[in-house]
């Protein structure tokens, strides 16, 4: 090496790591976080909301409403940014310390990360923050508490999800469209069996079999609700889904793949909307999304042996809206996430998307609505029934090993599902116990 | 006589070089370089050593320092061995199959062809083509139902290329040789100019042919550039995230395509695991420093 490329490798050296020793750690402390007095700030403030069409329009609509009445707290709406996904948009906001105040696109498994990297504020800390939530929601609510017994997030809409089915297909298989076999399992796989070989569809249905650790949530997990009677993945930092309900829901599911009837590829493109699936698991908003393409039913998840449709939980495909600690008018944000989740703008909510505010009783809320969009009416019932993921410490690794697992035993088969599923209860038991 | 010691302003220039004002005209690209690279190698490096994950600004977070307990933990996680031997499937289909077709290529592409600049420019769209993009045609040719499939008829494997654990990863390595291949065909076209004609006219009188020639004329002419196409492929397969990830849907089938980049997303961006992802992207970064190195001994030594 020359005598000049040791010099301008030295100089670069020390520039480095001066460079990193003044900024490594320090270098997080540069942003502001607000005081305690910031609860009852009030002030303009900013807010984040989902970016499909109909929630920029409900976004829009409420920041209008609430704007002509607060000219001293002006709320900025903006579409939450362009990312991998929500969740890593909103983690490198909070580290670089310039999220909104609110954000009304909060995935409830997120949510502990966000909490242990100090981003989100406790929705208790204001004098009714806790009974707000409480009164709105339900006995539900409870299942948004983390471990400290605190809401970082207020829950805000679900879809719970149902099996969706195409009836010109069910038709052409010689089923009956109105009143389809889908209850058990024994009847779903056989309804499975004659659709592919007579409905002129390439699955029975055709949830995407990719390992990212969200996807349980709309293959296993409503179906181990379901067979549950409404239990969580896990359980005050017990696993449940090795029990008996978890390997009857993961078996039929195995039956699924191993007959071909649910293909192990992800489909390139939406195969229920190409009809190249003849069921899919999905919640209300598919409507408006379906509504005019295909001629469609909604029934509720499987179970073993059956289950009167008024039994049976579901996921809840729920997303929450929370409050951020760079917020400083805490007090204005606080009066904004109420004014945005009454009864009035949840109804807006309703209205423009389809998607069911948290509310106790959605249907008994807007019966207006429901008598004019009775097809909706199925999914509020199922609204009430609804179970979310546990929001725990470790919430995202525990849904990667779970998924891990299912992978290798029920969609590939490579592994006894009994087997790779107690290797999972152990790593998660230990993941949920915060280590 | 006596020794006179060497005026201060001697040793000075010494340190400096003849000519300082050329560190005028490095300093741009040096900050560059130190701001975008060394700052975040540093920090990755330092942030190894942590039970780190990503806060706000100001949070009261414990990060306590765990020495070497991440790389400890990473060399025995049968995951992260896992995507080792992933991605060094890939990069022993990628690397050879890069050079061999680049040189076929692009000495074919250096002859007088008629469209020559046709075919020049037609390698080098995958290329310039967005990733995803790109993608999205090779699951419509690769899927169970896709044109490949249509083509071999019962030949076609079964579990299907994208779901086999076997087939998976070299698809994946054949894919990202299509894509590049345009920029290695460019590295050594350039190289190709440099190979004086009478070697080519001088071996031909004395009888070589086609093979001959390219063998012992054009193989070895473009050596420092085959050195430099070896680096880059390996250092940019080391890298591979994009087409396990949107390709084999995160790595699958079961893992069989998952790449250390891809584990390092997962652990750092989506699980929180910052520490245990820069401790998987250090030993990454040595590795590949190391197989370069290798790589640059072997190629250039005489």
């Amino acid at each position: 090496m020359s005598r000049a490329s040791v010099r301008f490798a030295s100089i670069a050296t020390i520039l480095m790591l001066v460079l990193t020793a003044c900024l490594g750690e320090d270098g997080q402390d540069g942003g502001g976080s607000a005081g305690d007095g910031a609860a009852s700030a009030t002030g303009p403030i900013s807010i984040w909301y989902s970016n499909n069409p109909e929630e920029v329009a409900w976004g829009e609509a409420v920041v209008t409403a609430w704007n002509a009445d607060h000219p001293d707290e002006e709320v900025t709406g903006e579409e939450i940014p362009a990312g991998e996904s929500s969740e890593e948009v909103i983690g490198a906001s909070i580290t670089a310390g310039n999220t909104p105040c609110l954000i009304f696109n909060t995935a409830p498994a997120a949510v502990p990360q966000f909490q242990v990297a100090g981003g989100l504020v406790a929705l208790d800390d204001f004098p009714d923050g806790a009974s707000y939530i409480q009164e709105r929601t339900g006995d539900r609510a409870e299942q948004y508490k983390f471990t400290d017994g605190k809401f970082y997030q207020m829950p805000w809409k679900t879809n719970p999800v149902m099996i969706f089915y195409n009836k010109t297909v069910f038709e052409t298989a010689g089923l009956d469209p109105e009143n389809p076999p889908l209850s058990t399992y024994d009847e779903f796989l056989s309804t499975a069996e004659t659709l592919v070989a007579e409905g002129g569809v390439e699955a029975a249905i055709w949830p995407s079999p990719d390992a990212q650790f969200f996807q349980p949530w709309f293959d296993f997990y409503p179906l181990f609700i379901a067979q549950s009677g409404g239990q969580q993945l896990v359980e005050d930092g017990e696993p449940q889904f090795n029990n008996e309900a978890g390997l009857a829901a993961a078996n039929f599911w195995r039956s699924l793949y191993d007959q071909g009837l649910s293909p192990n590829e992800a489909y390139n493109g939406d195969s229920f909307g190409d009809q190249k699936a003849a069921m899919a698991i999905v919640g209300p908003w598919a409507i408006k999304v379906y509504g005019d393409k295909v001629e469609w039913g909604a029934v509720p998840v499987p179970t073993q042996d059956g289950m009167d449709a008024s039994e049976v939980h579901t996921f809840s495909d729920e997303k929450s809206s929370a409050m951020y600690t760079s917020c400083e008018n805490r007090g204005t944000a606080w009066e904004f996430l109420k004014f945005a989740t009454s009864e009035e703008n949840d109804g807006q909510l309703l209205e423009l998307t389809g998607q069911m505010p948290m509310r106790a009783d959605v249907v008994a809320s807007f019966p207006d609505y429901f008598e004019a969009n009775p097809d909706y009416e199925v999914f509020a019932d199922q609204a009430s029934r609804t179970v979310e993921v546990p929001i725990v410490p470790n919430s995202i690794e525990m849904w990667q090993t779970f998924r891990t697992a299912y992978s290798e035993s029920v969609i590939f088969g490579t592994t006894p599902v009994e087997e790779a599923f107690n290797t999972a209860a152990d790593e998660i038991r230990t993941l949920v116990g915060g280590s | 006589m006596a020794v006179v010691a060497p005026p201060r302003r001697g040793r000075l220039r010494g340190l400096i070089g003849p000519d300082p004002i050329g560190y005028a005209f490095i300093a741009p690209y040096a900050i560059f370089l130190v701001a975008l690279f060394g700052y975040p190698l540093g920090l990755a490096i330092y942030i190894s050593f942590f039970d780190y994950f990503f806060a706000a600004p100001g949070a009261q977070v414990a990060r306590p320092f765990v020495g070497l307990s991440n790389y400890a933990e990473i060399l025995g996680d049968p995951t992260f061995q896992r995507a080792i031997l992933s991605v060094a499937e890939f990069i022993l289909i990628n690397v050879p199959l890069t050079v061999v077709l680049s040189l076929v290529l692009a000495s074919t592409l250096n002859a007088k062809l008629p469209f020559r600049t046709f075919f020049r420019t037609s390698y080098y769209i995958p290329y310039v083509t967005a990733g995803v993009a790109v993608i999205g045609v090779w699951l419509w040719l690769l899927s169970r139902g896709g044109l490949l499939n249509g083509v071999l008829g019962p030949l076609a494997p079964d579990p299907s290329w994208l779901v086999s654990e076997f087939w998976a990863m070299p698809v994946i390595a054949l894919v990202v040789t299509w894509k590049g291949l345009g920029f290695y065909v460019l590295l050594y076209l350039a190289a190709l100019q440099n190979i004086p004609r009478e070697l080519y006219e001088a071996a031909e009188v004395d009888g070589a042919g086609v093979i001959r020639r390219f063998m012992a004329i054009t193989v070895p002419g473009v050596r420092p550039a085959t050195t430099l196409v070896v680096i880059l492929a390996t250092i940019i397969g080391a890298n591979l995230f994009t087409e396990p990830y949107l390709l084999t849907g995160g790595g699958g089938p079961n893992g069989a395509s998952l790449s250390p980049v891809l584990l390092m997303y997962r652990e750092g961006i989506e699980q929180g695991h910052a520490g245990y992802a820069a401790a998987i992207g250090v030993i990454l970064a040595i590795a590949v420093m190391t197989i370069s190195a290798i790589n640059r001994f072997v190629l250039e030594k005489d």
